[in-house]
């Protein structure tokens, strides 16, 4: 970046793909100034989106959420456990965000990904602040058993706003949810009821049978913003990311209520005009990912 | 609109801030800071030659290590680390010391809330007196709001924990030296209004997000006057009620 006027004439000799590796900024700067990405995307524009639910057989609840190619695969597994003494009616949600070395060049074998503890810190956060699991509804028998839900996201792809995709896999897991039937034997434990008990009619009543979905309220939906100048770029992909540095991460919810707004440094400071841009960018995401949702749901229930 | 907090301040009284610069002998600079009974140490050392893996080398490379008072370092202070390294990134002028690698250590000595701005303060104090070229100094604070939608500033533990939902807001500190009219405006803003960091938990409207931040720049002007205060005065304690 030593010689900006440099570039300024290199740029009518050199070929195109050598003059983004070597001015990584100017080409993006100069798309920006024609209102376009180099993806042929307007700058407020998302990638599209496409959720597949039920992608684990084996889990009790998974979905595969696609931003534009960065892949999320969310899976929930149900497990039993006795509920602590300060909250004996709740039940409890563990998230975990794994980055496998399949999905990006920087993360190397053997050595974890730096972002991957904070992404899911920070879906952890957002999950349970933003009140959509009512973890009541987890309760089995008071002060006895309750749901534990294991919710592992592993990244297949990481093409940017991993968060968003997270976050939207998160979310189409838990609607797809199906928790399993149990019963209490004798000894007044919680067991499993399989499929040819069910059929059986043994005497023992399952536990939670009409209880076999989780009410979602106020559903969280995420949007990644770059700021660079007086730019705003909605969700980045990798390369956008890396060479400007300046990303907010809005979370709303159906209602919206801002559940979170992210700013980790970065050069470019967020004046109240920009972060009401980002708001209003937000809002409209939320309605496109909602009916995305829906329709995924629907979907679903056709088959 | 009274509210009752637990110590008698009003809502919008900081806890007095108390800072010593230079603490540590061996490290290149370091700072205390507390607020109230959250107290943070900080230590720098750098620039030392060479940065990390995956870390530009045409620019200086920023290395967050948190301690934590007891215990193992988990995701929360891995969250940390990385809020406070790009905060760090953001105010430093990076492109002084190519190639170099600057290590600020957290140490919590106590948290009793606020504990992430206390560090990003204790941080920047730090930086000062360790001579590290920075474009301005960051001013954090914390915002709480309460189920009523009143804002409580710089809450301790417990009135964290009672809250509905609560932000941490980093703002730049305010340019002294003598500008022309206006030019100090960015986009119709002061440019002390421009947020550097902002992290929140819990669920609130928009326009409660934006009286926050109405509140915690009105307070950072405190703050921003107390670090600027710092370097001026010998080593040694230094308190001052805000």
């Amino acid at each position: 970046m030593g010689l900006p006027n440099a570039s300024e004439d290199l740029s009518a000799e050199m070929e195109v793909d050598a003059f983004r590796r070597l001015f990584p900024l100017r080409y993006f700067e100069r798309h920006l100034s024609e209102s376009i990405r180099p993806d042929a995307r307007p700058l407020g524009r998302a990638r599209d989106t496409t959720i597949s639910l039920g992608a684990v057989a084996s889990a009790d609840g998974s979905a595969l959420a696609k931003i534009g190619s960065t892949t999320m695969l969310a899976a929930i597994k149900m497990e039993v456990m006795t509920p602590s003494l300060e909250s004996p009616d709740e039940g409890c949600v563990s998230i975990d965000f794994h980055m496998p070395p399949i999905c990006s060049p920087i993360v190397r074998p053997g050595r974890p990904a730096e972002a991957a503890p904070v992404v899911a810190k920070q879906l952890s956060d957002t999950i349970l602040s933003s009140g959509m699991i009512n973890l009541k509804e987890l309760s089995l028998v008071s002060g006895k058993a309750a749901w534990m839900a294991y919710l592992d996201i592993y990244c297949l792809d990481a093409d940017g706003a991993l968060f968003d995709a997270a976050l939207l896999s998160a979310v189409a897991a838990f609607s797809h949810l199906q928790i399993p039937v149990v019963s209490l034997d004798y000894d007044g434990k919680i067991v499993m009821v399989t499929e040819e008990q069910k059929e059986e009619n043994l005497e023992n009543q399952p536990v939670n049978k009409d209880k076999r979905k989780l009410t979602l309220s106020s559903i969280p939906f995420s949007l990644t913003c770059i700021l660079h100048k007086n730019y705003i770029l909605a969700d980045p992909t990798a390369e956008e990311e890396s060479i400007m540095e300046t990303l907010v991460t809005l979370v709303l919810d159906s209602s919206c209520q801002l559940v979170s707004l992210y700013k980790p440094g970065g050069p470019v400071l967020a004046y109240t005009s920009a972060v009401q841009d980002c708001i209003a960018l937000t809002r409209q995401r939320v309605k496109e990912l909602q009916d995305i949702l829906d329709e995924a749901i629907s979907g679903m229930e056709i088959d | 609109m009274e509210i009752d907090r637990a110590d008698g301040r009003n809502p919008n009284q900081l806890r007095p801030p108390a800072c010593s610069l230079n603490v540590l002998h061996r490290a290149h600079g370091s700072a205390s800071w507390s607020q109230g009974d959250t107290k943070v140490l900080a230590a720098v050392y750098g620039p030392k030659a060479g940065t990390k893996k995956n870390e530009n080398p045409e620019k200086a490379c920023i290395e967050v290590i948190w301690k934590p008072k007891t215990g193992q370092i988990g995701k929360a202070e891995k969250e940390f680390e990385m809020i406070l390294k790009r905060t760090l990134q953001s105010i430093c002028i990076l492109t002084i010391n190519p190639n170099t690698t600057t290590s600020i250590i957290i140490q919590v000595v106590h948290d009793d809330g606020a504990l992430l701005p206390c560090a990003i303060n204790a941080a920047c104090a730090a930086l000062v007196d360790a001579g590290i070229p920075m474009k301005h100094l960051a001013v954090a604070i914390c915002c709480c709001l309460a189920e009523s939608g009143y804002v409580l500033l710089d809450p301790t533990k417990l009135e964290e924990q009672k809250m509905k939902a609560f932000a941490y807001l980093v703002f730049p500190n305010s340019i002294l030296s003598v500008l022309p009219e206006g030019s100090s405006l960015v986009q119709g803003e002061p440019m002390d209004h421009g947020i550097i960091t902002s992290v929140t938990h819990g669920a609130m409207s928009v326009d409660d997000y934006f009286h926050c931040l109405e509140r915690g720049r009105a307070a950072s002007a405190k703050l921003s006057d107390f670090l600027r205060s710092l370097p001026s005065q010998l080593p040694g304690d230094i308190s001052k009620a805000v």
